[in-house]
């Protein structure tokens, strides 16, 4: 990654905003009196800010890169992650699940799970939960500091006692996770979505008009579908993948995936993403996740709880125009010759590039295939045969200097970094000014990934481990100092697995692999106890128990087109070759779920009940007492708003069919 | 919670509209650095678009009555 020049009004920008957010943490400290105050917001915010803060929460730059990456990747059919998988789910959350997580009074989905089911359910989800925040917040943290020692011009380097050096790297994850400590200290859970807000505003505003301007580039929607047709039949020209697809392979998000697996570049069949994607993964997380939840739940009553959701999903309605439009467009600018942009390259490691050298010195213009070899070996990415062979026979007639055999070899990489996408284009379009502003939407998205999980992180240890386990029936003046306590130790331990996943590279793919096989089943223990009232605590236990390990049993026995056996399954024995990673993913989340869903079942019909219908009142639909909408104004009731959402939705897919 | 949202959102994008137009203003359409945005100033562009919002969202929450934060 280019360093790039940043003028005083970009730092301006940038300091502006971390000015403004660690000032909403210190008006907010006068108003944190009590535990609930910090860690559950008191439950007093209204709907419209609640609802932003729920997409925010998810808008982590994880989301902002991948997406981008994906509408690269995959074209217009990314954007079933929204308009089959999140929309769809959280209008359910609103109109059925909501009520429940609010009238129980339940302070986080863990202690939900205790009060419908059991200690045991409560404590499978809180411990597989906290883990997963902590790990979640410490990748968000990772990335930007990676970022920023990327971009910014400085190379700090601070001697410590002990012969310990702290560089750039270090500088920047520590600066920002003490800024995120600090406003998250002061002003808690309240700080977190005030700030989750803000970063809202930001990235939309930041980032619009780098899209406007891309769009504009390439000559408006309808050249941009053009270029996608083109890229479609000859996807191998942008290293994109080695087959070839129909011409609307990249533009239709359904015609493709009706088509079948090997039809669409996401190599995916229709049943795993409507079931898989779209009910199973998708359900799961935005009805299921603290992360989110907890948001709709600080908010101030009843209706503004089941309104969040369903605030939120009007823009997450229109988000794939900022989030997956700019991949779309990188490509086809990537196929105009005229627009002098490529999709960025994957980087050769600055070690490789000493044998890689020497390599191309010493090899002869007469047997380049083999020198090809031997860099390809050396370097350990995809080359470009026609370059490399230029490179040496130039270099064999005069001998370049080392700096430009560098920038040739770093030229010839035929592999992809899509993540790098949506920094690609800022830096194409931004002039200083706009860039400081693109810049800090990136930043603040980074930053409340962090204070998103530190927050659900000390509540649940707060409320579902602490208070459980291990000191029950403290003042709430103790609960408040551990909330505040464990949040700086959450911070530190994010920390720690930034280092860890910087380090070792292949502890994100396991996090995040543990993640999946955890979540896949969630939903199914959720869906039965909420409407089934026969469902028990032994029969949730065991089925989610199950269904965890009904993923990673699957996991052991399947692969996906490509890949050895090992870290991307298949170590036990191969019985299925999935079309793609995604398919396998998508697969293992239906079988996950699909056991956790039979096994609750049957276990629950063999054993005894052991909460009466009076304790299962407010936790189950059929023993709640249905909410009265009928005194709101009927087109603001959560079911009509929800179902003209869900047509919406519907009308989206249809013009992008 | 005692603080209404819109007076940071409202106070922080109208500075940074502010800022962003005068220095739109300043540099003007012909510089050469806006060759990246397609010889747009996207800078004076975007900073009375921010400055709009920044200002609607103080409107808002003058509106909402709450008296501006006194930390």
């Amino acid at each position: 990654m280019q360093p790039i020049q940043l003028q005083w009004i970009d730092y301006t920008i940038l300091i502006a905003y971390v000015g403004f957010v660690i000032g909403i943490g210190f008006v907010l400290a006068r108003y944190m009196k009590s535990s609930s105050d910090f860690l559950t917001s008191g439950r007093s915010i209204p709907a419209w800010v609640t609802g932003l803060a729920f997409i925010s929460a998810n808008l982590g730059a994880l989301e902002l890169v991948g997406m981008a990456a994906s509408g690269a990747k995959y074209g217009i059919a990314t954007a079933h992650f929204y308009w089959v998988g999140a929309i769809p789910a959280m209008v359910f959350l609103a109109v059925f699940m909501m009520p429940f997580y609010y009238g129980s009074k339940a302070r986080s989905v863990p202690e939900y799970l205790k009060m419908r089911f059991d200690e045991r359910v409560r404590c499978v989800n809180s411990i597989s939960f906290a883990v997963m925040t902590v790990f979640a917040s410490g990748i968000s943290m990772n990335a930007l500091a990676k970022l920023l020692t990327g971009l910014l011009p400085w190379k700090l380097d601070f001697a410590l006692p002990g012969n310990v050096h702290l560089g750039s790297y270090d500088c920047y994850l520590w600066i920002c996770s003490a800024v995120v400590l600090l406003y998250v200290l002061k002003g808690g859970l309240t700080s977190a979505i005030y700030t989750e807000v803000l970063q809202f505003f930001m990235i939309v505003l930041g980032f619009a008009p780098v899209v406007w301007l891309g769009l504009k580039d390439v000559g408006g929607w309808s050249v941009l579908k053009g270029k996608l047709v083109d890229v479609a039949q000859n996807p191998a020209a942008l290293s994109l993948n080695d087959k070839t697809f129909q011409p609307d392979a990249w533009s239709s998000a359904w015609k493709p995936l009706i088509a079948g697996p090997e039809h669409n570049p996401m190599g995916v069949d229709l049943f795993a993403m409507v079931f898989g994607l779209g009910f199973v993964l998708s359900f799961g997380y935005w009805c299921t996740n603290f992360l989110v939840v907890q948001r709709a739940m600080a908010a101030k009553n009843m209706t503004a709880a089941r309104r969040t959701p369903l605030i939120a999903a009007i823009p997450k309605m229109f988000f794939p125009v900022l989030v997956i439009l700019p991949g779309m467009i990188a490509i086809a600018l990537a196929s105009s010759p005229g627009k002098d942009y490529r999709l960025p390259p994957r980087l050769i490691a600055s070690s490789a590039y000493t044998t890689a050298i020497a390599d191309i010195k010493t090899a002869k213009p007469e047997n380049a295939g083999a020198a090809f070899e031997a860099v390809s070996k050396d370097i350990g990415l995809k080359l470009d045969k026609t370059k490399i062979t230029a490179l040496i026979s130039q270099n064999a007639v005069a001998p370049l200097p080392e700096g430009q055999l560098k920038d040739r070899l770093q030229d010839a990489v035929a592999e992809n970094d899509y993540d790098s996408v949506i920094l690609s284009l800022v830096k194409k379009y931004c002039p200083p000014g706009l860039l400081g502003l693109a810049l800090t939407g990136l930043l603040a998205s980074f930053m409340s990934g962090m204070a998103g999980n530190v927050t659900a992180f000390n509540t649940v240890w707060t409320y579902d481990l602490y208070q459980a386990y291990f000191a029950p029936g403290k003042s709430d003046k103790h609960y408040f100092w551990m909330g505040k306590f464990i949040t700086v130790i959450g911070i530190l331990l994010s920390i720690v697995c930034a280092y860890l996943v910087s380090r070792w590279s292949n502890a994100m793919d396991i996090i995040q692999l543990v993640f999946g096989f955890v979540n896949a089943p969630l939903f199914a223990t959720f869906l039965l106890g909420m409407f089934w009232k026969r469902t028990t605590g032994t029969g949730a236990f065991i089925g989610l128990v199950g269904g965890i390990l009904t993923s990673g049993l699957f996991h052991a026995l399947t692969s996906a087109v490509g890949n050895a056996p090992g870290i991307k399954g298949g170590y036990l024995h191969v019985v299925q070759v999935f079309p793609s990673d995604m398919a396998q993913n998508f697969w293992l989340a239906s079988f996950a779920f699909t056991a956790c869903f039979v096994l609750t079942l049957v276990i629950s019909l063999a054993t005894r009940r052991t909460k009466t219908d009076a304790e299962l009142k407010g936790l189950v639909y059929s023993l709640t007492p249905k909410i009265k909408d009928e005194e709101q104004n009927w087109l603001l009731r959560p079911a009509v708003v929800g179902t003209i959402l869900i047509i919406c939705c519907i009308i989206l897919n249809i013009i992008f069919w | 919670m005692g603080l209404d949202i819109r007076w940071p959102i409202g106070l922080m994008f109208t500075l940074i509209g502010i800022l962003l137009s005068i220095y739109g203003a300043v540099t003007g359409s012909g510089n050469e650095m806006y060759q990246h945005s397609l010889g747009i100033n996207i800078n004076l562009i975007w900073g009375v678009v921010l400055l709009v919002f920044g200002v609607l969202m103080l409107l808002g929450a003058v509106r909402g009555g709450k008296k501006p934060p006194t930390a």
